[in-house]
């Protein structure tokens, strides 16, 4: 199959009211040499190499609407940073469709790239050797942002991101967090209004984090610009996206609300509840995941809660009980899961 | 024009910090540009000396003067993009370009001429020192002079051209080097770096002026040195012109065929 097909979508001119970011049966199919160990192998190889076609992104489809910010979840290799990177016109998709703000990404027309930008919490565009500051100079240089408006975004991003005692210190002397900082930085300062973030609070500890997930909702508050986040920690996902999109082997497996996601991937709830007695035996009401002073943390089917907590108030020297929906991040493993054979 | 202006500035901006980060390895460059040239000055004067003051035109001195003039021709017209581009498509830095409004070509371009008006004085002082000591002089037509700057910015611009092109290489395979090799070989032999090109076998000689080596390098050199006529020196410069244009269309096949390449198999 050439890879290199153009991509069967009509030119739009950029129009508000379509969808911001537009997806349809979007594939991106690599094509790797394979080969086996052994002499007689690689002779084999020198005459005929033997290619695999490997589907990072197998035919899926959604939508982003304006102003939204929308977690894109799946484990390693399920297509997410393949799929951010044919919307932001680095790779080109072997087949369907996909507009951003109107305009066909992989033709990285300059307008569209001057209203983008993608975060890639791995790799760096700082020059390593000099101040943030000089990178973030050449970026405006790069973007033709009016020097009044720089000055402007600038004094936010610096306000925002706490950037201050940063920005004239060499690049290669900050730590991971402080880099991440201006990283992030440097790819707004031209005020994207299509933002990919992958992976942007990789490696950081949770007060970093914490700060950069502030920083993404004020940056979408202030800004109203469209985010399609990818993060393996949960925390980000719940703090700040309602929608969720999961993708496994480059296939769709959900797009909805976080809380329909948990609605529709849990058969279980856990009750956490503090009885005086320590010695209980609480087998008979659930799955006990977990007991120690008096401290039990019991999995129930969801269709049966109330009914077993009622029996466990009743029958129980209950100091306090608590209701809860299991971790996130069993609920996503489920879903995975699920999609395994 | 104003934006990309700004964007020049900027990048020399940039550049010239970077350079004065590491000012020890740039000391260290700027020998290295020196030493060969001076190798092959040192090696031919002791050959003419031995085979009685002079190979074919060139007497002692003229060797000499040759590989001095040679040190400052090549300064101005190299480029170091073919080690970089490898690195930037190996490492994914590439894509950051990629992202960018503006061709990288502009980055780059403005790097490197950043980078030479930074060092330029200095070798014009060791140039100057060199010529002393070996007791050269040359004393070209006013007209050789007129002609050398375009000549010499525009042995700049198609060596620049035609390495990024090559460069590109690097989009479909990442064990560039035995093609730098090859190209640095034949550039060594053709351009008239290890030796005056007119001292080499006539089928040498066809080839070279045939190839683009030449007129980055031995041309220029020829010229300033006062061994070309106008005749000989304005054929030279529509040899140039006629690389930068093909330079400036292979540059733009080979790019675009590249870039879709590396968004094909993974960028």
């Amino acid at each position: 199959m050439d890879t290199r097909k153009r991509a069967p979508v009509v030119a739009g001119e950029p129009t508000v009211t379509s969808p911001v970011v537009h997806i349809k049966d979007l594939r991106k199919v690599y094509v790797v040499s394979q080969q086996e160990a052994g002499a007689k192998a690689v002779l084999q190889d020198l005459v005929h190499r033997r290619k695999l076609e490997i589907p990072a992104v197998d035919g899926i489809s959604f939508d982003l609407a304006t102003g939204e910010i929308v977690g894109f979840l799946g484990p390693n290799g399920a297509g997410k940073t393949t799929t951010l990177k044919m919307l932001s016109g680095l790779l080109h998709p072997s087949a369907g469709e996909v507009t951003v703000l109107g305009y066909i990404p992989w033709k990285r027309d300059k307008s569209f790239l001057r209203q983008i930008t993608l975060v890639m919490g791995q790799r760096n565009q700082l020059v390593w050797d000099i101040p943030a500051i000089s990178s973030f100079e050449l970026n405006r240089a790069i973007y033709r942002v009016p020097p009044v408006d720089y000055r402007r975004t600038l004094d936010e991003l610096t306000d925002l991101l706490e950037l201050g005692p940063l920005l004239h210190k060499p690049v290669r002397n900050l730590s991971l967090g402080e880099r991440m900082k201006c990283e992030i930085a440097a790819a707004l300062l031209h005020r994207p209004t299509v933002v990919f973030l992958d992976e942007p609070t990789i490696g950081l500890d949770v007060t970093m984090q914490r700060r950069i997930r502030n920083f993404i909702a004020e940056y979408n508050r202030r800004f109203g610009a469209t985010i399609l986040l990818t993060s393996h920690y949960m925390a980000d996902v719940v703090a700040l996206c309602r929608r969720v999109v999961i993708i496994h082997h480059g296939r769709l497996l959900f797009d909805g609300d976080l809380s329909d996601l948990v609605q529709k991937f849990t058969e279980y709830k856990t009750i956490v509840l503090q009885v005086g007695d320590c010695q209980a035996d609480l087998r008979s009401y659930g799955e006990v995941e977990s007991c120690g002073d008096g401290r039990f943390t019991l999995r129930v089917p969801k269709a049966k809660t109330a009914q077993v907590t009622a029996r466990l108030l009743k029958d129980l020297p209950v100091i306090d009980l608590l209701v809860e929906d299991p971790p996130i991040e069993e609920v996503i493993e489920r879903v995975f899961a699920q999609e395994n054979p | 024009m104003k934006a990309l202006a700004e964007l020049y500035t900027q990048q020399f901006k940039t550049t010239l910090a970077m350079m004065f980060q590491y000012r020890a390895a740039l000391v260290i460059w700027m020998i290295g540009q020196v030493l060969e040239p001076l190798v092959y000055l040192i090696v031919w004067s002791i050959v003419s000396k031995n085979s009685g003051g002079s190979i074919g035109s060139y007497t002692t001195s003229d060797f000499a003067a040759y590989f001095i003039v040679l040190m400052l021709v090549n300064q101005f017209t190299y480029t170091w993009i073919m080690y970089e581009f490898e690195y930037r498509v190996r490492e994914g830095i590439l894509s950051f370009a990629l992202l960018k409004p503006v061709h990288p070509i502009h980055s780059d371009i403005a790097d490197n001429a950043s980078s030479k008006l930074i060092t330029l004085p200095t070798m014009i002082l060791i140039a100057a020192g060199l010529a002393l000591g070996f007791h050269v002089s040359i004393s070209p037509a006013p007209w050789a002079v007129a002609v050398f700057i375009p000549v010499l910015l525009l042995a700049f611009l198609v060596r620049f051209l035609l390495e990024w092109t090559l460069a590109q290489a690097a989009f479909w395979t990442t064990r560039v080097s035995a093609i730098n090799q090859t190209y640095f070989v034949l550039m060594l032999f053709l351009s008239g770096q290890m030796a005056p090109l007119t001292l080499l076998p006539h089928p040498v000689q066809v080839a070279a002026a045939i190839l683009p080596f030449r007129w980055m390098i031995g041309f220029p050199v020829e010229l300033l040195l006062g061994r070309l006529t106008l005749t000989q020196a304005l054929t030279g410069l529509g040899a140039q012109v006629a690389w930068l244009l093909l330079g400036f269309v292979l540059l733009r096949l080979v790019w675009r065929a590249g870039v879709r390449n590396y968004s094909a198999v993974g960028a």
